[in-house]
């Protein structure tokens, strides 16, 4: 399993123009989520799952004795649950003062990407998708949603919505 | 030097520090209240140190200072450079002071008249001090030629930054889980060179990690150590005599915490001993014994540390501070008026506010509870306050556990591991396995309980309740976790039981809040990250009502024992009939099925051989027993020594649900009919089937009477269940109480009654005591007939009784005298 090190992102920053995105997939889906949002990139987490925890909610995993809350993305977007032995790879990000992990399949790459070229959504993307995301880019081969962690982590209004 | 002075200088060297930055920007901004309030602060907490150090030089001189700014504070003076130079002198005359007693351990001789002078100059706005006081102590200073700032202090401590302790335990935390990487690869790996080396590294690592987790902790204790000899010197200035009384001195708190803690208990227990306890003249004139009483009293509370600073002095005067309250302008009238006597009580947390007629040196500068509230509510804790005329106030303050240690046991129900925090465990009771030796999970409508001693102990599975498992616990080797719940119990069904573990506790993510069986998280010592369970929240979650809670009783809500409050209620059928009846659990001992053939039959009554003792059976119906089945379906009711049995054909269930008897009992043995769970049900009078089985356990009588309100005190849980539901069925609306104590904190609370009912012999604080208070003065119960129920007959007795001024006697098994004289009493204050 490859490990994106925190380091090698760090150097990819953002100048101007540029912003850095960290590449992975969701269900076949290519996602972005900007680099400066992100903490570590994690494989192969032990995630300890909680009792009566929103269906989003993973479970706790322990990074170097913070605890960090666990968010499976597929739940949260509504897609079809991983098999249950298939990999998958955690991106951390840090909100308030509290940490979070987003799972997701795999994380590939570190992009950087114009900021300009960032199109808005199509009018016919799925509400979900619409709701958690700040625009659509077209890479070489496929497109690429970048998505809002802000709005990914505001549990609330799914669970009111799931209540 | 003394280890008091050393923490002194260093606290005060900081707060000086402090002081001239701020002075300097009050001259600049004279209008800065924030700024004015924290240079108050500042001298008054120097000014009460010293006071209670013994250092009459510094409190003289930091007393004039603290004049000066009190007036500016409460705008009777500009803060003009003149009385900013006059503080500043001040200032650098207790540096010098300070000085000199870092380097001796005792005051210097000296005169600070001139300093003085010039402040109470600048205090009555008076122009131009004479010999400006700061250059003469500029000239002292110079003269001793070291500044008298940097004053060392002992070198066995260094401070170090809370964030260094903070990364170096989460080094540890990464060292540990490392550790445990490694001892994994090596146990897979077979012995071979590292093992010995690695044992070494691991039992360095759990100590190395025992000592940062210990760097953050401190008993509260610490906090409380200068505590008596302020007590002390307190009540020799006041003239009064006060016990400090301390428990849980070894809760243990964030060492943040307890710092911010430090400050606002220092002036708690002040102010209790300034306003709240009174001379011993005035407590001896008031009944109370000479010496009064400051209780501090710590422990760990559902995910919270609470404190409590109690005192049995006069109470707050709730006339006084609504008047000060209109004086100062923070209500009006109209306000105060809609206004309960706890939220006028609180206006003693505002800024500004003090009740004490006089300003003396030790309080009632109206800092204090205002410096209190912040320091607390900084921290995310509260403060709340009871208070009783003529028998004291209690504070109570709630930190939140976030920081916290606590030690917790691991359990492990369906796969999951959790932590049940140990203060809220009672015991471990192991059930099923093999030979069946240990007790086993019964079942009454699918509802599991466990016979444990002379209760009926509730049970939840931990695994259904958390909806890991849809199946129900199997009765066979599971472990029994009882919990403390309110006064109540709760019996947890886990899979198994590992080990305590000191636990630091890490607040749950805000997303999971909303999730209340849990308190908190935390990280195992193997890297694990698992819940921490509250068992509070698990009473709710598995629909327990935690409303009857003694606590609830204790915080003076009036409505926290009332008979139609919810109670647990055993269903159950006799020969035949379909209407279930209902009996209250709490009365119910044990359930019992007895063989048939065990069932003897002597001078006309069935009787059992029951733990060594014969044990009345009583039929519930004429019919006599229902001779089906090879057992016997038993209600067991206990009272000390005796037991009864009461034969029943079936158990049907237990419902949490109001008694309220709607119907009077059309026959004897019944209190009548109530609505439980949604069918009319017929309610058992237990009192009157205890007589079948024992003629001297009580009489029987019922009546009818208007819906008169009555209070119960009465310790004892047996008598008080069984009275509650007899009076009500006699047509009182009934309200419990478990303690004299409890009672008076009810009338407090604002609770209304026509009569009283109490035993006479109960601990702390007896029938007869109980009598007197409630006669004393005008309280709001002083006139209410008031009947005395107890086991003792004799006619001196019952002189004393009257003489406490209760109305009449009665004695603890007659319930028809009893109800008689209700009626009795209740006629006459309506003729009166």
């Amino acid at each position: 399993m490859t490990e994106a090190s925190p380091a090698t992102i760090g150097t990819a920053g953002t100048h101007g123009d540029d912003c850095a995105f960290v590449i992975l997939t969701l269900a076949d889906q290519l996602c972005g989520v900007p680099v400066l949002a992100v903490r570590d990139v994690l494989a192969d987490q032990s995630i300890a799952r909680i009792p009566l925890a929103p269906r989003e909610v993973a479970g706790n995993l322990n990074l170097r004795g913070r605890i960090v809350t666990a968010i499976d993305l597929r739940e949260r977007l509504r897609l079809p649950p991983r098999p249950v032995s298939a990999p998958f790879m955690s991106i951390v990000t840090e909100q308030g003062s509290e940490l979070y992990a987003l799972l997701v399949d795999q994380v590939s790459e570190v992009l950087t990407l114009k900021r300009s070229a960032m199109e808005a959504n199509p009018p016919t993307l799925p509400r979900i998708w619409a709701e958690h995301s700040h625009g659509i880019y077209r890479l070489e081969q496929r497109l690429m949603v970048v998505l809002d962690v802000e709005r990914l982590l505001q549990l609330d209004i799914a669970i009111a919505v799931a209540a | 030097m003394d280890d008091l002075i050393a923490e002194f200088l260093t606290e005060t060297n900081e707060a000086l520090a402090d002081l001239d930055l701020a002075l300097v920007k009050l001259e600049r901004t004279p209008d800065d209240q924030a700024t004015l309030g924290l240079i108050f602060r500042l001298v008054h907490t120097i000014k009460g140190t010293c006071g209670f150090l013994g250092l009459p030089r510094l409190e003289r001189v930091a007393h004039a200072a603290e004049n000066v700014l009190g007036r500016v504070r409460d705008r009777e003076l500009a803060a003009a450079p003149g009385v900013i130079t006059a503080v500043l002198g001040a200032l650098d005359r207790i540096k010098l002071i300070l000085f000199a007693l870092a380097a001796s351990g005792a005051e210097p001789a000296g005169d600070d008249a001139a300093c003085i002078t010039a402040l109470e100059h600048a205090a009555t706005g008076q122009a131009a001090p004479p010999p400006a006081p700061a250059a003469e102590a500029a000239t002292e200073a110079t003269a001793a030629d070291h500044p008298p700032a940097e004053v060392a202090a002992g070198a066995q401590t260094i401070r170090v930054g809370v964030d260094v302790l903070e990364e170096l335990m989460t080094l540890v935390g990464e060292l540990v889980l490392t550790r445990n990487q490694l001892l994994q690869i090596s146990r897979a790996e077979g012995t071979n060179l590292f093992t010995a080396p690695l044992q070494r590294l691991s039992n360095i690592t759990t100590d190395l990690q025992e000592g940062v987790m210990k760097t953050r902790m401190q008993p509260i204790g610490n906090a409380w150590n200068k505590l008596p000899r302020l007590v002390r010197d307190l009540a020799h200035e006041t003239g009064k005599k006060i016990e400090l009384d301390m428990r849980g001195q070894d809760t243990e708190l964030d060492r943040q915490v307890l710092e911010l803690m430090r400050d606002p208990l220092t002036h708690m227990v002040r102010n209790s001993a300034d306003h709240g306890l009174e001379t011993p003249d005035l407590r001896r004139a008031a009944g109370k014994k000479e010496a009064g009483t400051i209780r501090l009293n710590a422990y760990h509370e559902g995910g919270h540390i609470l404190i409590e600073v109690a005192d049995d002095g006069r109470g707050l005067d709730v006339a006084a501070i609504r008047a000060k309250v209109l004086s100062k302008g923070l209500a009006t009238e109209a306000e105060l008026a809609a206004m309960t006597e706890a939220q006028v009580r609180h206006f003693i947390f505002r800024a500004g506010f003090s009740t004490a007629a006089a300003v003396t040196a030790i309080s009632g500068r109206g800092v204090g509870m205002d410096v209190v509230r912040s320091n607390i509510e900084r921290i995310g804790g509260t403060v709340e306050l009871t208070s009783t005329p003529g028998q004291g106030s209690c504070f109570t303050i709630k930190i939140p556990l976030t920081l916290a240690i606590v030690s917790a046991l691991i359990v492990k129900a369906s796969g999951e591991r959790f932590a049940i925090p140990q203060i809220s465990v009672l015991e471990l009771v192991r059930v099923g396995g093999v030979g069946g030796t240990a007790a086993a999970i019964e079942q009454i409508g699918g509802a599991p309980v466990l016979r444990l001693r002379n209760q009926l102990l509730p049970l939840v599975s931990l695994g259904a309740l958390l909806r890991l498992q849809e199946v129900e616990t199997k009765a066979d080797n599971a472990t029994v976790v009882v919990t403390a719940v309110g006064s109540g119990m709760l019996g947890i069904v886990v899979d198994d039981v590992y080990d305590t573990e000191e636990i630091v506790v890490k607040p749950v993510a805000p997303i999971l809040r909303h999730v209340t069986m849990f308190s908190g998280n935390t990280i195992l010592g193997d890297g694990a990250v698992i819940m921490i369970l509250d068992p509070n929240g698990v009473a709710r979650g598995a629909g327990l009502s935690a409303s009857r809670d003694r606590k609830d009783g204790e915080s003076g809500s009036a409505q926290a024992a009332r008979s139609d409050d919810g109670m647990a209620l055993l269903l159950f059928r006799v020969g035949g009939q379909p209407a279930p009846r209902a009996v209250p659990l709490n009365l119910v001992a044990r359930l019992e099925d007895i063989p048939r053939e065990k069932i003897e039959f002597s001078a006309g009554g069935a009787v059992t051989q029951y733990r060594d003792k014969l044990m009345p059976l009583i039929a519930m119906d004429e019919g006599g027993a229902d001779a089906s089945g090879a057992t016997q379906p038993v209600l067991v009711f206990t009272d000390g020594e005796r037991s009864m049995g009461l034969m029943v054909s079936e158990i049907v269930d237990v419902v949490h649900d109001k008694l309220n008897i709607e119907l009077g009992a059309a026959r004897p043995g019944l209190l009548g009919t109530a609505v439980i769970a949604g069918e009319a049900t017929d309610v058992l009078d237990t009192g009157y089937w205890l007589t079948q089985a024992w003629r001297d356990w009580f009489g029987s009588a019922q009546g009818t009477q208007s819906r008169r309100r009555l209070l119960v005190v009465e310790d004892s849980d047996f008598f008080r269940q069984l009275l509650v539901p007899a009076l009500a069925a006699a047509g009182y609306e009934v309200t419990a109480a478990a303690s004299a104590a409890e009672a008076l904190r009810l009338r407090d609370g604002g609770l209304q009654v026509d009569a009283i009912v109490s035993d006479i012999d109960m601990p702390d604080m007896d029938g007869l005591e109980f009598a007197r208070r409630v006669r004393a003065g005008d309280g709001a119960w002083a006139s209410l007939p008031m009947i005395a129920l107890t086991a003792r007959g004799a006619p001196a007795d019952e002189a004393r009784g009257r003489e406490a001024g209760f109305t009449d006697y009665c004695q603890k098994s007659e319930r028809d005298s009893l109800l008689a004289s209700l009626q009795h009493c209740l006629t006459e204050q309506v003729l009166l």
